[in-house]
């Protein structure tokens, strides 16, 4: 949005943390089980049970804010959050409100201008999610699946930073990508262990203060961030040249018509009455539990990625791109450590045809059907020129189908490259004595027509036939 | 008294000596306290459950283990609990409407420990709704009756097992105390009360009022009696965040500790205008008798204690409002006929299901917790806590315990202040400072005004039980208050 107004986004993202018990019970937190199977007591909120903090969700939120290079809280406090609705059993939620446990991070997207941008993270808390209301087959009623309550959150607050929708989404993925790689979210957006509240103002480009926000609640895919934020600022923006306010509200996103719509007015804003939780001690942490937390922490994609610019000499947005996630990386590092092709090459095909194939078939990189060591193997023989980058595509996707290793296909299918110069010779031969029109074109000045004769000889060889040799051949045969 | 003779006299040390000397069986002390349950119970509305199957078969098998020599502490030994720790498979109503039908599908932690102790629970008492009252009257089931005389009420909350036990229909109750809802009762009914230091017994299983005050103990008869059921109630437990991790002594040996060397501070605000002049010579009689003893009597300053009762009424209610709202018609408990929406639900579920105590509370702590309200009421009463707290501290730096009044008067009339709240609250004005400092206290029989028990409080530092529970039982060596009974119930 350039010229006269200048946007403002922050994020809320709420990240579901990959305990296998709940924040505060024993429960399971599997996902996709039978309504109500997974919600003991505690999460039902029956009468006289209590809270238990479950340790690892802050050993998860302390892995968090180290990598965001955030303050620990040494106390950090668990409020109830008081608000009547059905899937919230207790009728308060159990968040942190004035002291969070992480305060005070910062990250790296590429901003709009290209250059690196700092956004600030003011806060990251704990909390437990609420319920489901299941409208569907229950008549006039509504049905409550209580299995996700009391599931933990780790919900990150980023400062105003953003100035535009593809801003947004960049800040978006690089979180996504952390709390991967740091193995406490699965990150899974359609099950909503990875969903977001924005955000957006706008106000006249120089002016100081933020104009007035709205909210837009619970989107679950970085296509519906971009999407939606982008519908919000058009909107606000035609209310202000409109000559009318926009009204601080909540809203929703409705991806089927690709625009937000009003949820409830501040007006109709809850007071959500929050105060300390009395059956929750505070959360202290201490230097030591701190420092024993940043020994496990894994290298952090932008430090990963800067690894691979200077060690495999990649093209800065190819590392970018396979330092994404951990399992993409890992699987570039095992594939080029096995090869005698060089780490661009690797590079080039993890990111082209085996992504395009992953993509397609949409299944994650760990479950690829040809692993690091089968890809390395098809790449020692493109190295070694026993086969040509063309023919490897054809090794590729049969390997793919699950037709062996890249030396059997090339021996069952006769691929290997003929580089035998006198074979080659003989062919071009026959090519030139078949097509005596197209010679004296050519020697009439059509050079185009080189390509012709590659083409034949490749067909007569069945692509096998080395194209540098049969270009050099050619030219020495027609010059 | 209280060792020998008849069985519903006896205290539970008496009890357990009767059945380890084969005097009668589990069952049959069972069975004698049911009859005296039916006979005499309804009149006082002490209890809201009597669960006689289930008590005469945990008596049978009690009978069992003590014939094969696996008893526990409290084998064949009775109790009923106040009516707020959740039993399982025996409803829990928490004296209210909209826990009406309400049957809890586990074990409060003090329930779970003292029938795993051989406790055999006789039934549930009456008490005010949700544990909000100072004397049973806000109960759906009813007021509760003063043993002493049936037109008075027992005080409250735990009005039910206080008059229980002072009518000698049981040896031995639980009760929670958040503001003097042991302590009081036990005052105004001639018995026991022990609120221990908060932390000190699990909350688990308790239907919450308000979370950072409210704390199980028991109503009995003696300190000992006391002593002997702290000690299997007391502990860490896994399931209480608020629970402490602090070694449970043993309260019974700990009983003989003398008097003598104590030095047992008197607060001077106590003995205010406030205090009825009669409860105020049997008091000061009381204190006379521990210094004969051998203690000595040291007075100290409270400077913030006035404020106990205001701050109580900011805090507590603010906790209940939220504690309250799991009460929604949508899970359990009291639901409306046909609600047109859910708005509808919620408002007709609650507004029927709750009584107008509780939504008082519920109002006021709503209002106290509110945007631009928060400083000034609940962040306010939450540093003057703090400052209540540390003139305890400063307290028990000179002296070992604090005695005193626990009630500024003998037992009231039922429907005497029933149009006053703050009078109302105003009963429990020595009492709450434990609560919101989170000490234990005890109140012990002192004697009569006009024919009606007196109460003498003592309060401890934290985890000081043993201390309160020695100085009581020493005193009740030197006295027998505690064995003159209500008349009627003899």
């Amino acid at each position: 949005m350039s010229g006269r107004w200048e946007v403002v986004i922050g994020l809320e993202i709420h990240t579901q943390l990959a305990t296998r018990a709940k924040i505060f019970s024993g429960a399971s937190t599997a996902y996709g089980a039978e309504p109500n199977t997974q919600a003991c007591l505690v999460d039902l909120g029956y009468p006289g049970v209590l809270p238990v903090l479950n340790g690892e969700v802050v050993r998860m939120a302390v892995k968090f804010g180290l990598a965001v290079n955030a303050t620990i809280a040494p106390r950090s406090i668990f409020a109830r959050k008081n608000y009547f609705y059905p899937d919230l059993p207790k009728g308060y939620q159990i968040s942190q409100y004035e002291l969070p446990i992480v305060e005070a991070g910062e990250l790296f997207i590429h901003g709009d201008d290209g250059n690196d941008k700092r956004i600030g993270i003011t806060r990251a808390h704990l909390e437990e999610d609420a319920g489901k209301s299941v409208h569907e087959g229950f008549g006039n009623s509504t049905g409550i699946d209580l299995n996700r309550a009391g599931t933990p959150l780790l919900e990150i607050v980023s400062e105003p930073d953003l100035r535009s929708a593809k801003e947004a989404v960049a800040y978006m993925r690089k979180i996504h990508s952390i709390v991967r790689y740091l193995e406490i979210s699965d990150g899974n957006m359609q099950e909503g262990s990875f969903r977001c509240d924005a955000n957006v103002s706008v106000r006249p480009r120089g002016q100081k203060e933020l104009g007035t926000r709205a909210e837009i609640k619970n989107l679950n895919s970085f296509r519906f961030v971009e999407k939606a934020i982008n519908f919000e600022i058009e909107r606000q923006i035609g209310i202000i040249e409109d000559g009318r306010e926009v009204v601080q509200e909540t809203r929703l996103y409705d991806s089927d018509k690709d625009e937000t719509r009003s949820m409830r007015s501040k007006e109709e804003a809850n007071d959500y009455r929050y105060f300390p939780d009395p059956d929750l001690l505070p959360v202290e942490i201490d230097e030591s539990y701190v420092e024993a937390v940043r020994k496990t922490l894994p290298e952090l994609p932008d430090v990963k990625q800067q690894r691979f610019i200077d060690q495999y000499e990649l093209k800065p947005a190819d590392a970018e791109i396979l330092t994404a996630s951990r399992a993409f990386s890992d699987y570039f590092e095992d594939v080029a450590g096995a090869t005698d092709a060089t780490a661009q090459v690797a590079a080039n095909w993890i990111i082209g045809d085996l992504s395009a194939l992953l993509n397609k078939v949409g299944i994650e990189i760990q479950d690829s059907k040809i692993d690091a060591n089968a890809l390395a193997g098809l790449l020692d023989r493109i190295a070694d020129k026993t086969i040509s980058g063309k023919i490897a595509k054809e090794v590729f996707e049969a390997m793919w189908s699950g037709e062996g290793s890249a030396d059997a296909i090339i021996a069952a299918k006769d691929l290997e490259q003929i580089t035998d110069a006198s074979a080659i010779e003989k062919i071009v031969d026959a090519v030139i004595a078949a097509n005596p029109g197209q010679v004296a074109e050519y020697r009439a000045g059509k050079e185009k027509l080189l390509g012709f004769f590659v083409g034949q000889v490749m067909k007569e060889t069945g692509g096998k036939a080395n194209p540098g040799q049969v270009n050099k051949i050619i030219k020495g045969k027609l010059g | 008294m209280t060792t020998s003779g008849a069985i519903h006299q006896r205290s539970l040390r008496g009890l357990s000596d009767g059945l380890s000397q084969g005097e009668f069986s589990c069952r049959e002390l069972t069975e004698a306290l049911l009859s005296r349950i039916e006979s005499y119970g309804p009149a006082l509305n002490a209890f809201i459950t009597v669960t006689a199957d289930a008590a005469l078969l945990q008596a049978d098998r009690a009978d069992k283990d003590r014939a094969s020599g696996k008893s526990g502490p409290l084998t064949g030994l009775p109790i009923v609990h106040k009516d707020l720790f959740c039993t399982r498979g025996v409803r829990t109503t928490c004296g209210s409407n909209i826990l009406g039908g309400f049957v809890s599908p586990y074990d409060a932690t003090v329930v779970e420990r003292l029938a795993e102790a051989g406790a055999v629970m006789l039934g549930k008492t009456n008490m005010d709704e949700f544990a909000m009252g100072s004397s049973n009257e806000t109960s759906f089931y009813g007021a509760v009756s003063n043993p002493w005389n049936k037109r008075l009420s027992p005080g409250g909350s735990s009005g039910g097992s206080a008059a229980a036990v002072a009518a000698r229909l049981v040896p031995a109750a639980t009760g929670t105390d958040t503001g003097g809802s042991i302590r009081q009762p036990a005052a105004l009914t001639g018995t026991v009360g022990l609120k221990p230091t908060y932390g000190r017994v699990s909350r688990y299983g308790m239907v919450a009022f308000a979370s950072s005050l409210d704390q199980a103990g028991v109503i009995t008869r003696t300190a000992e009696d006391a002593a002997m059921l702290l000690g299997v109630m007391a502990g860490f437990d896994e399931r209480d965040s608020t629970s402490v991790n602090h070694p449970v002594p043993d309260y019974v040996a700990g009983l003989s500790k003398p008097v003598k060397g104590l030095k047992v501070g008197i607060v001077r605000q106590h003995f205010d205008e406030g205090l009825d002049a009669v409860c105020a010579a049997r008091v000061r009689e009381s204190l006379a008798a521990l210094e004969e003893a051998g203690a000595s009597l040291v007075e100290i300053d409270l400077p913030n204690i006035g404020l106990s009762v205001p701050t109580y009424y900011v805090v507590a209610p603010a906790e209940c409002s939220s504690n309250l709202s799991r009460f929604d018609g949508v899970r359990f408990g009291h639901r409306c006929d046909d609600p047109e929406d859910l708005l509808d639900l919620y408002c007709r579920s609650r507004g029927e299901g709750f009584g107008a105590e509780v939504k008082r509370r519920i109002m006021t702590g709503t209002y106290v917790l509110s945007a631009g309200y928060y400083d000034a009421y609940y962040l306010k009463a939450q540093k003057v806590r703090q400052l209540i707290s540390r003139d305890f501290k400063n307290a028990f730096e000179k002296v070992d315990v604090i005695a005193g009044p626990t009630a500024p008067t003998t037992a009231f009339a039922i429907g005497e202040k029933t149009d006053d709240p703050i009078t109302m609250y105003l009963n429990d004005i020595y009492t709450i400072g434990a609560n919101l400092a989170g000490l234990p206290g005890i109140s012990v029989p002192c004697g009569f005004a006009d024919g009606l028990p007196v109460g003498l409080q003592l309060v401890g530092p934290h985890f000081a039980e043993e201390t309160i529970l020695a100085c009581a039982h020493q005193y009740q060596q030197l006295t027998s208050w505690h064995d003159e009974g209500p008349e009627e119930f003899a």
